[in-house]
């Protein structure tokens, strides 16, 4: 089944705990080619049948006033990923 | 009162109204935790508390809503983010906006489920240290012309609960300028920021000051003996405040 | 649902009696899988032999300690019955605290997948016993936490220190339950085996007690809660080889993963149940799921159970059969409901948007019978799976080396040598004492719980007991403590687990709360090692001895065994848990004295002997050996009768009992409470009871307290004191002018510097 992939970040002028808890952890591990971490969500709608405009149309909604919180997140990729 | 252990949204009393009349609504969603606590507030207060299912779409005529704290869905999505649809919260968003004004508080989960309703501004992220805190906070009441803080004298420092892992409140500078000038922070923590919130707001109030949302939890410091340093009750003020706006005869 | 397996019928195994089974890869020794041939009188199939597999399993069938546990069962009086509303054998036992309410409590172990995953290790502990409580019909009102992780400084700590907290944390304060105690103990020998133990408390008016049994022939069966899926089955997925076929994947979880949501909201959904009267029996889901569940509901009911195993709402629609029956799902219960009462089920699973499914329905044919799409793969009697599994006496025989152990003094060792003596010395042992990692402060874990959700919480730590009011009418309540000593027990398995009993009940004494009973939580090593298994028989027979003398029954425990990494195995860690009652919780005694205490009297009750083996003391200066300090059980109950009498009275305004770290841990603990001073002497002590200074701070001699004892109170108090022929000696007064604990001709500890020791260590290393 064809599946929308909806990626939310957090807006780039909050600062970010959990990304920043992340970067610090890193280099701990040996990983010291990063400068910085952000921690978002994907999420993965899936839809039984074509993908139609109207659908992702919906989708695009969905992240907007769902999936999302505009005052702290972005949706920055709404995308149709093939099976 | 029957000394039967009440059900969660199932604490209304059984005999008859309490002192003042004032009937003050508690509303539970599925994970909600602290609904009982609130519930024990308004009666310590003088009012009658009155289950809210969230799924009902019927205020039953009270006067006062409470959206108490927890993990309403399990703080799935974002904490508060699922509660804000319920049927009751579309209810409850109609009757704070209208002439009626109805007065909201929101605790911890409750200031959650607010912002995302956008009855308030702003939201909550995860503490600064990302780690779960519960400590005795002392706030400064720092308006008290709310529907909830008239009890309390202006600039006046009240030790209540702060128990939350998400609770760091953020808005845009220019949102935070407004709240400011226009002096809608409700609470702000003395001394150490526990979350790091901006600054340091622990509260705020809406524009009619009859929304009010806040992390720590005044519920909890009602009852000698179980509150901050088992002796604080300085939460009770907020819910005396609601009933002498009540009779004021703002409804 | 279309499954694609060769299903493994009885029928078929019937007439296959070769086929290779693999028991061994499911842990079954040959002389179980041939008794289950025995039992069966054919061999097992796939899906028997997955169930067999996991109830016995050393967790679930207690096959090494059974033969010990009866001790609890026996060493009851009559006396000790008479509150008991339920004992030893249910999901948790169950205490009358009168005025028809009962309380429900149990302590259980979640080690292992502690050290493997530590946050849902450590939430799914959380999860299990909350669950067994509610399965008894009660309310769950508050949790307690024993951790014994591995040494501060190892790194591997912190990342066990981190998850465990968090997960606890995270699990606990999702359900709404109060974290009201716990303890927390750093050594080495727990580093590659953490113990996570959980406690959990519930209320239930008597009418709501329930059982785990099926009965009524006709009644319905039902699982509900979460979807099951691959938790916990781990490396025993070999189960592929039933349908005899190479090609299903085998990787499945090990861990269990916890949603508290759905537990929060199952809860909910259980005490409406109860309120409706709609179950007739409920079993929770832990350890080996739903095998578990069906025999033993089966088993203790009076008739058998026919389930249809693909009505099982599935969240992983490969797994098999046996793999279902293994699945360790978290957030599941099974309940007997009469057809009546079907419909009215329903609807509360509808309210609360719980899915369930009807699995079938109680028999009277004796048997568990298990199909798949109407083929039967399960013919069992249950009572051979829940019960009638093996029983081993493990050979056990005092070690070798444990005369040398206690021999070796701390005194007569290199570590016992420079002692401090001068008031210098003492004070920066004292600092050194209280900022060590198992007696610092323990903020950091107890500010990741929420200790005020419910608002019943009268007490919780650093107090000496966990208090719970259970009516908000009467301040009826209950209190609660967890207790071991790892290193006492290591010296002396007998002495040692009598010990942890002692301050157990010392705790809850010392809060006001008269002891009712106990449950257990037995942590040790290998029992196929005849040393370890020496200390679990002798812990449990220490253990029931000091509960007969007590008079406090255990209604309830468990143990974890193969703790161990390699050969070298934990300390003997014997927890236990008492509960007390409080007739009115409003009497409580605090463990500190307040700013408002100005020039109340501070007495030491007790004796203090030269007891330093496998103290704190020693244990900083690196050295365990000798034996423990001396029990006296009569000393521990005259002890608690002062304390309760003199809480009840008024006679006492705060009390705090003295155990790791003696007298200068409890005096810095009750100056640290609530931050104010005290000026005390020693010279009467010392003198009285033949030791020095530095004995008599560091000494961790038992059945001893500290009281502060408003003037108006000191003749009451003294007069009950001699009458009941307590030892007891004023050491001086709080002072609120003061900002240290100053003994006098010794030294000053300015509470200042002694809190910023005591606070540090925590966040220094975590």
């Amino acid at each position: 089944m064809p599946r929308i992939v909806v990626d939310v970040m957090p807006k780039p002028e909050i600062l970010d705990p959990q990304g920043k808890a992340i970067v610090g952890a890193l280099p701990r591990l040996g990983f010291d080619a990063f400068a910085g971490v952000r921690q978002g969500k994907r999420f993965e709608l899936t839809v039984e049948g074509e993908i139609t405009e109207a659908i992702l149309e919906q989708a695009r909604n969905a992240a907007e006033t769902l999936l999302s919180n505009p005052v702290i997140e972005d949706v920055v990729n709404v995308e149709v990923v093939a099976d | 009162m029957s000394s039967e252990l009440p059900l969660i949204g199932d604490y209304s009393p059984a005999t008859g109204a309490a002192l003042s009349g004032a009937r003050i609504g508690v509303v539970t969603f599925p994970g909600t935790l602290d609904d009982r606590d609130a519930a024990r507030a308004v009666r310590l207060a003088g009012a009658e508390p009155v289950s809210l299912w969230h799924a009902d779409e019927s205020l039953q005529d009270v006067d006062a809503v409470i959206l108490p704290g927890g993990f309403s869905y399990g703080d799935y999505l974002r904490a508060g983010a699922i509660a804000r649809f319920a049927p009751m919260m579309s209810k409850i968003v109609d009757a704070a906006k209208s002439d009626a004004r109805l007065p909201v508080l929101g605790i911890c989960n409750g200031f959650q489920i607010l912002t995302e309703s956008h009855l308030l501004p702003g939201s909550m992220i995860k503490n600064d240290h990302l780690k779960f805190i519960c400590r005795d906070q002392v706030l400064r009441v720092e308006n008290n012309n709310t529907a909830w803080t008239t009890q309390y004298a202006a600039g006046q420092e009240i030790s209540i609960v702060l128990k939350n892992q998400d609770g760091q409140y953020i808005a845009d500078e220019k949102t935070l300028d407004a709240l400011e000038a226009e002096g809608r922070v409700a609470f702000r923590y003395v001394g150490w920021n526990p979350n790091g919130s901006r600054r340091d707001i622990a509260g705020i109030t809406n524009e009619a000051g009859n929304v009010v949302g806040l992390m720590p939890h005044p519920e909890h410091a009602v009852e000698a003996g179980y509150g901050p340093d088992h002796t604080g009750t300085d939460g009770l003020g907020m819910f005396a405040s609601v009933l002498t706006t009540l009779v004021g005869g703002t409804k | 649902m279309t499954q694609q397996f060769n299903i493994d019928t009885v029928e078929h195994a019937a007439t296959t009696p070769d086929t290779e089974l693999p028991w061994a890869e499911l842990g079954l020794k040959q002389n179980e899988f041939e008794e289950i041939v025995k039992v069966l009188g054919r061999r097992p199939t796939a899906a028997e032999l997955a169930m067999y597999s996991v109830m016995w399993s050393e967790h679930c069938s207690y096959k090494s300690s059974k033969n010990h546990l009866r001790q609890f069962g026996e060493k009851v009086t009559e006396e000790m019955k008479k509150d008991m509303l339920v004992g030893i054998g249910e999901n948790a036992g169950v205490t009358n605290l009168g005025d028809g309410w009962a309380v429900t409590f149990k302590i259980e172990s979640h080690n292992s997948p502690s050290f493997v995953e530590p946050y849902q290790g450590a939430a799914t502990g959380i999860g299990g016993i909350v669950r067994d409580i509610i399965s008894m019909g009660a309310r769950p009102v508050a949790v307690m936490d024993p951790l014994r992780f591995g040494a501060i400084d190892h790194p591997d700590t912190a990342r066990v220190m981190h998850g465990a907290v968090a997960g606890i944390g995270g699990y606990g304060n999702s359900l709404g339950l109060p974290n009201i105690g716990g303890e927390m103990v750093f050594d080495s020998v727990y580093q590659g085996n953490p113990l996570v133990n959980a406690l959990a408390v519930g209320v239930m008016r008597h009418e709501d007690i329930r059982l785990a049994n099926a009965s009524g022939k006709g009644n319905k069966v039902v699982l509900f809660g979460a979807r099951t899926g691959g938790d916990g089955i781990g490396g025993a997925s070999v189960l592929a080889s039933e349908s005899f076929d190479d090609t299903k994947p085998s990787k499945r979880p090990a861990v269990q993963v916890g949603d508290p949501f759905a537990e929060k909201v199952l809860i909910e959904c259980c005490l409406e149940l109860f309120k409706g009267s709609l179950v007739e029996g409920i079993q929770d889901l832990g350890a080996a799921g739903i095998s578990c569940a069906t025999s033993e509901l089966a088993s203790n009911g009076d008739g058998g159970m026919q389930v249809e195993l693909t009505s099982v709402l599935l969240r992983d629609p490969t797994l098999t059969p046996g793999e279902i029956l293994m699945s360790e799902s978290q957030e599941r219960m099974m309940a007997v409901v009469s057809p009546e009462n079907v419909e009215a089920f329903e609807a509360v699973m509808e309210k609360w948007a719980v899915e369930y499914s009807w699995l079938g329905e109680v028999t009277d044919t004796g048997r568990l019978i298990i199909t798949w799409n109407g083929e039967t793969i399960v013919d069992v009697d249950p009572r051979t799976v829940a019960h009638e599994g093996p029983v081993y006496d493990r050979p056990y025989a005092r070690p070798e080396w444990q005369d040398a152990l206690q021999a070796d003094t701390f005194r007569a060792s290199e570590a016992g040598a420079g002692l401090p003596a001068t008031g210098e010395e003492l004070k920066a042992a004292v600092l050194e004492l209280m900022a060590s990692p198992n007696m610092c402060d323990k903020s950091w874990i107890t500010n990741q719980y929420d200790r005020y959700v419910g608002g019943n919480t009268a007490l919780s730590a650093p107090d000496d007991a966990g208090v719970i009011r259970v009516d908000e009418e009467t301040g009826l309540g209950v209190a609660l403590s967890t207790d071991a000593n790892g290193r006492y027990a290591y010296l002396d398995p007998y002495t040692g687990a009598q010990l942890a009993l002692a301050e157990a009940y010392r705790n809850v004494a010392t809060s006001g709360a008269v002891p009712m009973a106990v449950s257990d939580c037995l942590n040790f090593g290998s029992p196929e090692d005849p040393d370890v298994m020496w200390q679990l028989a002798e812990a449990i027979r220490g253990l029931s001895d000091a509960c007969m003398e007590l008079g406090v029954p255990v209604t309830g425990g468990n143990v974890s065994l193969y703790n161990q990494t390699g050969s070298t195995p934990i300390h003997p860690s014997p927890v236990v848990a008492v509960l007390g009652k409080f007739d009115d919780v409003a009497r409580r005694t605090p463990s500190g004295w307040r700013n408002d205490a100005d020039g109340q009297a501070i007495y030491l009750l007790g004796t203090t002997r030269d007891e330093l083996d496998g103290s704190e003391f020693a244990n900083i200066r690196g050295h365990l050996g000798g034996l423990p300090p001396k029990l006296d059980l009569a000393a521990e109950n005259t002890l608690g009768a002062i304390l309760i009498n003199a809480s009840r009275d008024g006679m006492i305004d705060a009390a705090h009992d003295l155990s790791e770290g003696g007298l200068a841990a409890a005096l810095s603990e009750m100056a640290l409470r609530y931050g104010v001073g005290a000026r005390v002497a020693l010279d009467d002590l010392c003198e009285r009871d033949g030791v020095d200074a530095f004995t008599a701070l560091f000494s961790e001699s038992q059945a001893r307290a500290v009281v502060a004892v408003p003037r108006s109170e000191e003749v009451r108090f003294n007069d009950m004191a001699t009458a009941r022929q307590y030892p007891v000696v004023r050491l001086g007064v709080v002072d609120t002018e003061t900002s240290a604990l100053e003994v006098q001709g010794l030294f000053e500890l300015d509470l200042a510097e002694l809190r910023e020791a005591h606070e540090a260590t925590l966040p220094k290393y975590f």
